[in-house]
C-alpha cells in the first residue's frame, strides 16, 4: 500500500532546479535507497518529503492526504509520523536520554512512559550505559545511535536518513544497519536511506533508485537495479564511468 | 585621594545612585530582550523581503550613539514634542526608554548572528522530531542560550556604562535621575577625582558581579 505519493514535484532555490520529480510512490514497510551524485537533490527530496521544505509546484500525499493544502494542525499530525536524522545529528545541550526524550515530550507523554520508552530504545541502540551523559560530548559513532534512537523512539511510520553512516568506521556503520534492520521489521516502519555506498544500499535495501538532477532517471526492484540496470547513466553510474 | 573615605562619607546616596542605576538599566535590558530576542530569533532564522534591509538597519543602530538616542527621546517627549503631554522628561521613566532605545538593537542584532549560525540546524532537528514552529523556536533558544546570554549581558553592558543619552533626558537630578555614569561625570567636572574614581570602581564592581550571578549557572562556561 502508497505510503507518499509524489506527482510533479518541483523544488527550486533561485533559477536552480534542484528536484523536478515527475511522479514517485512510496510503499509501506519498506527500505528505500537513494543514490546519485552531489548535488543531485537528495538531501533536498528527503527534506521535502520530511515538510522541512515546500515544493514550488506540485501534489505531495502522505496516506492518501495532501500535504500542501492542509492545515497547520493537520500537516503537523502528518510531520509527526516521520522522522528524519540528518548527516550530522545535533544533539541538544542535555543528557543522552532527554535527547532521546524530546519527541516524546513534544507529544504529551507522561513522565513515565517517556522514561521507560526512552530507556528501551537505548538499550535497542546500545547505549544505555551513556543516558546520563552529556550528549554533546558524545563520538560520531555514538551521536549517530543516539539521533537513531531519538528518532526511533517516535515509532515513525516513515524513516528517512540522510547518509547516517558517511563519516563512521567500519563497525559503527554495522551496528547502524543492524540498528536500521531490526527496527525497520520490529516497527514496521518505511526507510528511504540517501547513501554514497553502493554496498549499503544492497545491503539494506528492497528498492533503489537513482536521483540526477533533481530526476528519477531509475527505480528498482534492489537486485534488478544492480544486476541489470535499465538506463544506461544507471550503468555508468554504478561502474563509475559517470562524469558529473 | 581618599578613595575609601568618599564612599563612606557619601555611602546614603551613592547607595541611592547605585539602586537607581540598576533599575534603570535592569528595566531597559529587560524591556529590550522582550523585543530583541523574539525578534532576533526570527531574523536569525526565517528568510523574508526586506531581511537584510532590516539587518542593515539593526547593524546600523547598534552603533548608535546615545547623545543621539537621548536626543531623539528628548525631542519626543520635551513640552513642544508629540508625546510632551505625557511629561516624562527628567524623570526614570524616560531614562529606561532612552536606554531601550539603544540596548535592543544590540540584542536583536547578537541574537540575530548567533540564531543564523548553526541555529538552522537545531530548527529543523526540531521540526524533523515533531516540534511545532512555537516548541521549535523555543528549541533554538534553549540551545543558543550561551550566545544570548552573552547578548543580554552585551546589552545590559552598554545601558550601565553610558552616560549621553541619561545625561540628556533624565538631567542628572540628585535623588531622582543620577545614575552612576553621570555621577561620575559630575564629580570629574567638579574636581572630585576620588569620588569620580570610587563610583567608577563600584560601577565595575557591579558589572563584575552581574555577569558572574548570570553565567554561574552556565554550563557552557562551567570550566572556566
Amino acid at each position: 500500500m502508497c505510503l507518499y505519493e509524489l506527482d510533479g514535484v518541483v523544488k527550486k532555490y533561485g533559477d536552480r532546479t534542484i528536484v523536478n520529480i515527475n511522479k514517485l510512490n512510496i510503499n509501506r514497510n519498506k527500505v528505500y535507497a537513494v543514490l546519485g551524485p552531489n548535488g543531485a537533490g537528495k538531501s533536498t527530496l528527503l527534506r521535502l518529503l520530511n515538510l522541512l521544505e515546500k515544493p514550488d509546484h506540485g501534489i505531495l500525499k502522505f496516506l492518501g492526504q495532501e500535504v500542501n493544502t492542509s492545515t497547520a494542525s493537520r500537516r503537523l499530525d502528518i510531520a509527526r509520523q516521520m522522522c528524519m536524522v540528518f548527516q550530522k545529528p545535533h544533539m541538544f545541550r542535555a543528557t543522552v536520554l532527554e535527547n532521546v526524550a524530546y519527541g516524546l515530550k513534544l507529544r504529551g507523554k507522561s513522565t513515565s512512559e517517556i522514561k521507560r520508552l526512552s530507556e528501551e530504545m537505548l538499550d535497542v541502540v546500545g547505549l544505555p550505559h551513556l543516558a546520563k551523559n552529556a550528549a554533546h560530548k558524545l563520538s560520531g559513532g555514538e551521536s549517530q545511535r543516539a539521533a537513531i534512537a531519538r528518532a526511533l523512539v517516535l515509532r515513525p511510520k516513515l524513516l528517512l536518513l540522510d547518509e547516517p553512516t558517511s563519516n563512521l568506521d567500519p563497525y559503527s556503520v554495522n551496528i547502524i544497519e543492524d540498528i536500521i534492520r531490526f527496527s525497520q521489521k520490529e516497527y514496521g516502519m518505511t526507510v528511504i536511506i540517501v547513501t554514497h555506498n553502493l554496498f549499503q544500499a544492497k545491503r539494506l535495501s528492497d528498492e533503489t533508485l537513482l536521483l540526477l538532477d533533481g530526476k528519477v532517471v531509475e527505480m528498482n526492484d534492489t537486485l534488478a537495479f544492480f544486476n541489470n540496470p535499465q538506463d544506461e547513466r544507471t550503468k555508468s553510474f554504478l561502474d563509475g564511468t559517470m562524469v558529473y | 585621594m581618599d578613595i575609601w573615605q568618599s564612599i563612606v562619607d557619601y555611602k546614603e546616596e551613592i547607595l541611592t545612585i547605585v539602586r537607581l542605576s540598576l533599575i534603570v538599566s535592569g528595566t531597559a535590558t529587560l524591556f529590550s530582550t522582550l523585543i530583541g530576542l523574539p525578534l532576533g530569533t526570527i531574523i536569525g532564522l526565517k528568510d523574508f523581503l526586506g531581511k537584510k534591509l532590516i539587518l542593515r538597519i539593526v547593524y546600523t543602530l547598534m552603533a548608535l550613539p546615545p547623545v543621539l538616542a537621548g536626543l531623539i527621546v528628548y525631542l519626543i517627549f520635551s513640552r513642544s514634542g508629540p508625546l510632551g503631554n505625557l511629561e516624562l522628561l527628567f524623570t526614570p521613566t524616560i531614562m529606561v526608554i532612552a536606554q531601550t532605545l539603544l540596548v535592543t538593537p544590540i540584542i536583536t542584532g547578537l541574537v540575530a548572528a548567533s540564531i543564523a549560525g548553526k541555529e538552522g540546524i537545531i530548527y529543523d532537528h526540531a521540526l524533523s522530531l515533531g516540534a511545532n514552529q512555537m516548541q521549535a523556536y523555543f528549541t533554538v533558544i534553549k540551545e543558543a542560550r550561551t550566545n544570548i546570554i552573552a547578548s543580554i549581558m552585551t546589552g545590559f553592558g552598554r545601558a550601565f556604562a553610558e552616560v549621553g543619552a541619561v545625561m540628556l533626558v533624565g538631567g542628572n537630578i540628585r535623588y531622582t535621575t543620577r545614575v552612576l555614569t553621570t555621577s561620575i561625570v559630575m564629580e570629574t567636572r567638579q574636581g572630585n577625582f576620588a569620588m569620580g574614581i570610587a563610583l567608577g570602581l563600584i560601577l565595575l564592581i557591579i558589572s563584575f558581579a552581574v555577569s558572574t550571578l548570570v553565567l554561574m549557572n552556565n554550563d557552557q562556561f562551567s570550566k572556566t
